[in-house]
């Protein structure tokens, strides 16, 4: 029983952290029809940012150490604004409509950011360090658990309720899910829906920075790889969820950081195909995905 | 209100408007009529700027709007009522309206009171989503989404399409009541409801303005409604 809980709390844990890099991804695509290759790739380079502003403060080791794992997560937050802007203005916005385009284009944005964070940080990983009072662990019965990853769990799980409340109570909220469903209709209505394409890449990357800082903590290191590797998890956690749907997405997201805690201790390289395996069900009982309304 | 001068418009391949004029009066009905795949939706959808390649005069209240996306064709007070209605369906029929609003205002929020008046099954469903309401009310919530901001025209795309007849003529009170502060362009292929309504009325053929004149002109020949509706 003990294992099985404590799978599910780390299960969770990933979940969570999938879910923040999913949940942009799915508002990009569901509400702007862009297929944006490059999300794995700007996970990356908030969870470096993040890292080295971290690092550079004096990190863990300084008497200020707490308080610059929150530094850093601001400057993750920070540069997912600048990037998410830079990325939608100059590259994405070009080829709306155009799904081979926008494969194109943002596998090359892809491979620019991940040379960028070769050229500066070089190819080798970073050890990051979880800050003092996320470290160590406590007992429930005899499941152990540790601080950081309840941390992750707790953070996320508020920047749902969070993203849930904003969509579902504030105008811009329900103007995106308007145009999630039909975004010609958004415009005839007398709203620029470019301007609300723009403020959705920059709060999906945003999402994407912050998660890939949390994710160097939890994984003990960051490294030029861990973008490509979470893409496609991130894909399937869209396709499980629906597309366009923070709930669905966040469902999908500990559905499959479920799947990926069991494999992990039963059969680690049945992974992906496990994930692959969920994803065909659903999307054979349900096309659009768990949440998704479909077009 | 509306002048349209020589509208040209492709879609893909297609040359589908082929010179239309028009001119919509101010406080009248207007409507366009014509068989299926002469150009009508293809008219007003070009007035919403939807189709940015396409040439010709586009003026409303004397200033071109002609190229204009549609979002501005929308803020310069042009209320639209889509074929398909196009409500949005994850949302309720509140969130409905407040998507269209521009300003949440008192203003705007009396204009909404006025709306759900004048069609009180929106006040009813007021909570329920619009992919759960019936063709009526999806009509009614098209046309109130369309005028919850200060709207001087309103193009309506065949509202009476796939209602049910007891629907057809609440819709007709509607928009008889509508008409007394809006001018409306109607595209309609209802006969009865567009000579009920209209006081004017454009036929086109082909993608080109083939007749116009005054409803009771229509209504009173009969040769003409054969030659270009199909109807005696």
């Amino acid at each position: 029983m003990e294992l099985h809980l404590t799978l599910i709390f780390n299960g969770l844990a990933t979940g969570m952290l999938i879910f923040l890099l999913a949940a942009g991804l799915s508002l990009i695509f569901g509400l702007m029809s862009v297929l944006n290759f490059a999300h794995g790739a700007l996970f990356m380079f908030g969870a470096y940012m993040g890292t080295w502003v971290y690092i550079l403060i004096g990190g863990w080791n300084s008497p200020w150490g707490n308080l610059n794992f929150f530094v850093g997560m601001i400057a993750a937050a920070l540069i997912g604004v600048v990037l998410g802007y830079l990325v939608e203005r100059f590259t994405v916005r070009q080829v709306y409509g155009n799904h081979l385009r926008q494969i194109l284009i943002t596998t090359g944005v892809m491979l620019v950011v991940a040379e960028l964070v070769k050229v500066f940080w070089g190819p080798n990983l970073i050890r990051v360090v979880q800050p003092e009072f996320l470290q160590g662990h406590f007992l429930v019965g005899d499941v152990r658990l540790t601080y950081y990853r309840v941390f992750i769990i707790l953070f996320s799980t508020m920047i749902l309720i969070l993203l849930l409340f904003m969509l579902k109570k504030s105008k811009i909220g329900v103007v995106v899910r308007a145009g999630v469903e039909n975004s010609q209709m958004v415009q005839a209505l007398g709203i620029n829906i470019r301007k609300v394409f723009t403020l959705v890449f920059i709060f999906g990357t945003m999402l994407a920075c912050i998660g890939g800082y949390m994710w160097g903590p939890f994984q003990g290191q960051v490294n030029p790889g861990m973008g490509l590797d979470l893409m496609l998890i991130a894909f399937i956690v869209v396709a499980i969820g629906g597309l366009g749907s923070v709930a669905g997405s966040a469902i999908a997201a500990v559905l499959v950081g479920l799947s990926e805690a069991y494999m992990a201790y039963y059969f680690p390289p049945g992974s992906l195909a496990v994930n692959m395996l969920i994803m065909a069900a659903v999307l054979l009982i349900k096309p659009t995905g768990l949440l998704g309304a479909g077009r | 209100m509306l002048k349209i001068k020589d509208l040209h418009t492709h879609i893909e391949q297609f040359h589908i408007l082929q010179g239309v004029n028009l001119e919509v009066p101010d406080n009248s009905v207007t409507v366009v009529l014509g068989r299926n795949g002469a150009g009508k939706t293809t008219t007003i959808r070009s007035v919403m700027g939807f189709y940015p390649n396409m040439s010709g005069e586009i003026l409303f209240q004397g200033k071109s709007i002609a190229k204009l996306p549609p979002y501005t064709v929308a803020k310069q007070g042009i209320g639209y009522v889509p074929e398909d209605q196009d409500i949005f369906a994850g949302l309720t029929v509140e969130e409905n309206m407040r998507v269209a609003m521009r300003r949440e205002d008192d203003t705007t929020l009396e204009r909404q009171e006025w709306l759900l008046d004048l069609f009180p099954d929106l006040r009813e469903a007021w909570k329920r989503k619009g992919g759960h309401l019936s063709g009526g009310q999806k009509q009614m919530l098209s046309i109130a989404r369309a005028l919850v901001n200060e709207t001087p025209l309103l193009l309506v795309d065949e509202p009476s399409k796939g209602l049910a007849p007891i629907m057809v003529e609440k819709v007709m009170e509607a928009m008889n009541v509508i008409r007394e502060t809006t001018t409306i362009l109607l595209v309609e292929q209802n006969f009865i409801m567009a000579s009920q309504l209209g006081d004017y009325f454009y036929m086109i053929d082909e993608g080109r303005t083939v007749f116009q004149g005054e409803m009771q002109l229509l209504k009173d020949d009969e040769v003409l409604r054969k030659k270009y509706l199909g109807i005696a």
